[in-house]
């Protein structure tokens, strides 16, 4: 009935984790209280869960990301403290067993549940917006997409009460992930946990190239598209590219587990290094999916708080291009050590340089937008500034682990460790912060506060050095990554820094919660009237904040580059439309819910081997896309007098606002005050 | 056969201004068999890989019945040619052609997944299951995800069976009819590549 599940599943021997189990639970009991004492669930469920709003649907990714964020950041914390007492002779607080689950979910949670989620929900909530559409191409597909993610992470939450998770790495490299070698759950938790999740990642790859291509609005030609759009369309060329990769690897190790096939086992011709192929040729192009919507950012916001127009627009999307194809043309460089040859290393060495070159053409972009513009010293710059500058160590680092030789002195070190943490902090958490601060009042309506925010960065930037700068020299000193304890006692120096630069980056985790709080207590002085709070060049800042669920009552036609900005100039952002028509939008459906939901289920069941489920589950899923598949009356008009009652508001609004604060011209232009 | 969207009429929104949905689909599923194209190439290649990781255990020469494989190919290469005239037959209006039609190339498609239980479940019943080798095992795995895939065009065909009984040839439902078109084309072309490489090399 229950399959291999039964109550010594949970893990009630182990303090550690039963308090993390209990806390999680208590929180999360305490929300749901909350929203049965407010009796929320109504609007939960009709104008959330439910919805197809491409805005909303963002939130919800970013919502995510930040839970899973503070989840393998506490992993972060664990590790750290372990290695800083387990030192000499001490075994510390940790036990392998435990401290190797750990390990594993703090990378499987930071890239698939952290990254992944907050970049989709920044291209949910923008990209519509920057190419002047009214929603995505598939708005019911994006439903489907961030409900699978969400089921994903939620197997990954339910592994720590309910069984254990993976001890193979965040890599699940064969053949230790192998039956023979891991033979409980925790391997296949983090198998469905990635299936799930990355079949939703296809999916929304999907969604966006097809909105960016066919979207556009009128005049919006390619090379006219905002950059932000740009990686976005490159990171969602990825997922299509890569994504299917992982599926299969995935699928063969569950073939392999499951049914007792020999893909990557020892025996009877399977072979391992086969794996780590398939796993990489995903893998290194994921680490530009998640880098390059970073890079989008970056390039908005030195360009809008630059007041400039971007440096070298061009050669920025090229560059972008030529990364995303020879992002495909580097995965050896991750297992070196298979001893492919030295011909087969040269090669991938090679590749692993040259595509330094378009990052560095970036940097100087980046530093040449901000070159004589005036530049407004808000946190989304000192992101991208704190970003220039790490970024720069960390590709550095990159160029000489690409010496075929240097890198095998430096597999698996902690230089490794330094190297990869030098790329994707900077390269992409600070860039989705940046974002997250930038874009917070579009989603929402109020802005963040900004001291708060610098506090924040700050602390990140400080304790970032002093958390990764030292696992540098431990590499240096030979030490791997992944260990448990260790017996050098010249290592145990430097993990006490790189533990004290942990805790730091804590307090800039808490000051990102205390800047929350605050701003939503102070949303009223906060709150952003003209849609526009940082004098925007792109189409996003046309809507007001946050938008109507149809963002542009009239589909703005564009001429240029910062589209948004030529029209401020000219002085007709604002005018009003001479009359407003009808607005079809899609309806809010639960099926997307529903299909995630089966899709936990099924995960859950088929770890277990609890097969009915399994197979109810299934049949649910498909019964489901069936069902939505009748539906033909899939939309809903809005009738133009109610989008003028709704754009009359916004026009009041904005007059208000040019009354009470008189702002410079170039933000409220003179037909409103006609008006 | 035609996949051009532009035949199909799209009636049903143009009252409103809004971006051409059936164009949209037919395009976003050619983005997904772009995807589903690589989910293949992957096996392929992990054919490849283990094509002869036999392990000791039987070959290729030994298992495929190449006569048996060329009825299972006709099955198939005969749905699609029959599937192209449900095309036909849709962009004429004959709703009852369309029916038979569809009735037929389901019918086709279901002698081909058949006659690949059979061949499996013979294969296994001998001892030769996709556990005896890496070989058998990328065999399994990449024959098997074009069944899994055949199968699921067939249930596709029965829902759409009902929908163009219940209700008619509709816009919605021209335009599921043609990514249908696409997709069982799409899986044709990968069994060609499955009976060159996988059965006709592995004779040679």
């Amino acid at each position: 009935m229950f399959g291999k599940l039964s109550l010594a599943a949970i893990p009630f021997d182990k303090p550690i984790v039963i308090s993390a189990v209990g806390g999680a639970v208590f929180l999360a009991l305490v929300i749901m209280g909350l929203i049965t004492y407010y009796r929320k669930w109504t609007y939960l469920y009709k104008e959330w869960l439910t919805s197809l709003d491409h805005k909303k649907i963002g939130i919800m990714y970013i919502i995510l990301a930040l839970v899973m964020l503070l989840r393998g950041f506490s992993d972060a914390i664990l590790m750290r403290s372990q290695q800083a007492v387990a030192a000499g002779g001490h075994l510390g607080f940790l036990p392998p067993d435990h401290f190797n689950q750990i390990f594993s979910a703090h990378g499987s949670i930071m890239i698939i549940f952290m990254a992944m989620p907050f970049l989709v929900g920044l291209m949910n909530i923008v990209v519509p917006q920057q190419i002047g559409a009214r929603d995505v191409a598939f708005p019911f597909l994006n439903s489907v997409s961030l409900w699978l993610t969400a089921a994903g992470a939620l197997l990954i939450m339910v592994s720590l009460g309910v069984g254990e998770f993976s001890k193979a790495g965040w890599s699940g490299y064969t053949p230790l992930t192998e039956r023979a070698f891991s033979p409980g759950v925790g391997v296949d938790y983090w198998i469905w946990a990635f299936q799930i999740a990355g079949i939703g990642s296809t999916l929304t790859g999907i969604n966006f190239l097809v909105t960016i291509l066919k979207m556009r609005a009128p005049g919006m030609k390619p090379m006219r598209m905002p950059l932000f759009v740009w990686t976005t369309f490159f990171t969602n060329v990825l997922m299509v590219w890569a994504f299917p990769v992982l599926t299969v690897a995935l699928a063969l190790i569950t073939l392999d587990r499951y049914l007792g096939m020999h893909f990557f086992t020892n025996n009877l011709g399977g072979n391992m290094m086969m794996y780590a192929n398939l796993f990489w040729t995903w893998g290194h192009p994921e680490v530009y999916i998640v880098i390059l919507p970073a890079f989008g950012v970056f390039s908005e916001v030195a360009a809008t708080f630059s007041g400039k127009r971007l440096f070298g627009y061009r050669s920025l999307v090229y560059a972008t291009a030529v990364i995303t194809i020879l992002s495909f043309s580097v995965w050896v460089h991750h297992f070196f050590t298979m001893g492919a040859g030295p011909n087969i290393n040269l090669f991938f060495g090679i590749t692993t340089m040259l595509i330094a070159i378009p990052t560095g053409v970036k940097i100087f972009n980046w530093l040449f937008t901000m070159y004589r513009g005036r530049v407004r010293l808000t946190p989304p710059i000192y992101w991208t500034l704190g970003f220039i500058v790490t970024f720069s160590i960390g590709g550095a680092a990159g160029v000489l682990m690409a010496v075929p030789p240097a890198d095998y002195v430096l597999h698996n070190s902690l230089f490794l460790i330094a190297h990869f943490h030098t790329m994707l902090i900077p390269g992409t958490l600070f860039g989705f912060l940046a974002g997250y601060y930038y874009w917070f009042p579009k989603a929402v309506g109020f802005r963040l506060r900004e001291d708060w925010g610098k506090r924040a960065f700050w602390c990140w930037v400080v304790g970032f050095y002093l958390a990764f700068i030292p696992l540098y020299v431990l590499g240096f000193m030979g030490m791997p990554r992944r260990m448990q304890h260790y017996v050098n006692p010249a290592w145990h120096p430097y993990l006490l820094v790189a533990a004290l630069g942990t805790a730091v980056i804590g307090l800039g985790i808490f000051f990102l919660g205390v800047q929350l709080v605050v701003s939503i207590k102070e949303r009223r002085a906060l709150s952003d009237d003209t849609g526009d709070p940082w004098d925007g060049r792109t189409l996003e800042w046309l809507t007001s904040s946050p938008p109507p669920v149809y963002n542009f009552p009239k589909i703005p036609v564009v001429d240029e580059i910062d589209a948004f900005m030529g029209m401020k100039e000219k002085g007709v952002a604002y005018l009003r439309p001479e009359q407003y028509s009808d607005i079809e939008m899609p309806k809010n459906v639960p099926h997307g819910l529903i299909i995630g939901g089966l899709a936990f289920l099924g995960g859950f069941a088929i770890i277990w081997y609890i097969w009915w489920l399994a197979i109810v589950s299934a049949l649910g899923i498909l019964f489901t896309i069936i069902a939505r598949s009748l539906d033909d009356d899939t939309h809903y008009l809005i009738p133009a007098a109610e989008v003028e009652r709704i754009e009359n508001e916004r026009y009041r609004q904005l007059a208000s606002v040019a009354k009470t604060r008189p702002l410079d011209e170039q933000t409220i232009p003179e037909p409103v005050l006609e008006m | 056969m035609t996949t051009d969207a532009t035949t199909i009429s799209t009636t049903y929104n143009e009252e409103v201004a809004h971006p051409d949905t059936v164009a949209m689909q037919t395009f976003g599923f050619w983005i997904y068999l772009m995807s589903d194209l690589i989910i293949f190439a992957t096996l392929f290649a992990t054919f490849a890989v283990f094509s002869r990781s036999y392990a000791g255990g039987p070959t290729g020469r030994e298992l495929f019945d190449l006569p048996y494989l060329l009825g299972e190919t006709l099955f198939l290469l005969c749905s699609s040619v029959t599937y192209g005239l449900v095309m036909l037959a849709v962009h004429s209006g004959k709703k009852k052609w369309v029916l038979i039609g569809i009735v037929v190339t389901f019918l086709l498609g279901l002698g081909f997944v058949s006659m690949e239980i059979h061949e499996f479940y013979g294969l296994v019943a001998a001892g030769h299951g996709p556990d005896r080798s890496a070989f058998l095992s990328s065999f399994f795995t990449l024959v098997g995800t074009h069944g899994t895939h055949v199968t699921f065009g067939l249930i596709w065909m029965a829902v759409m069976m009902g929908q163009v009984a219940v209700k008619g040839l509709t816009s919605p439902v021209q335009s599921r009819l043609m990514r249908l078109s696409m997709f069982w084309h799409f899986l044709d072309l990968i069994w060609i590549g499955i009976f060159s490489i996988v059965y006709l090399m592995g004779v040679v």
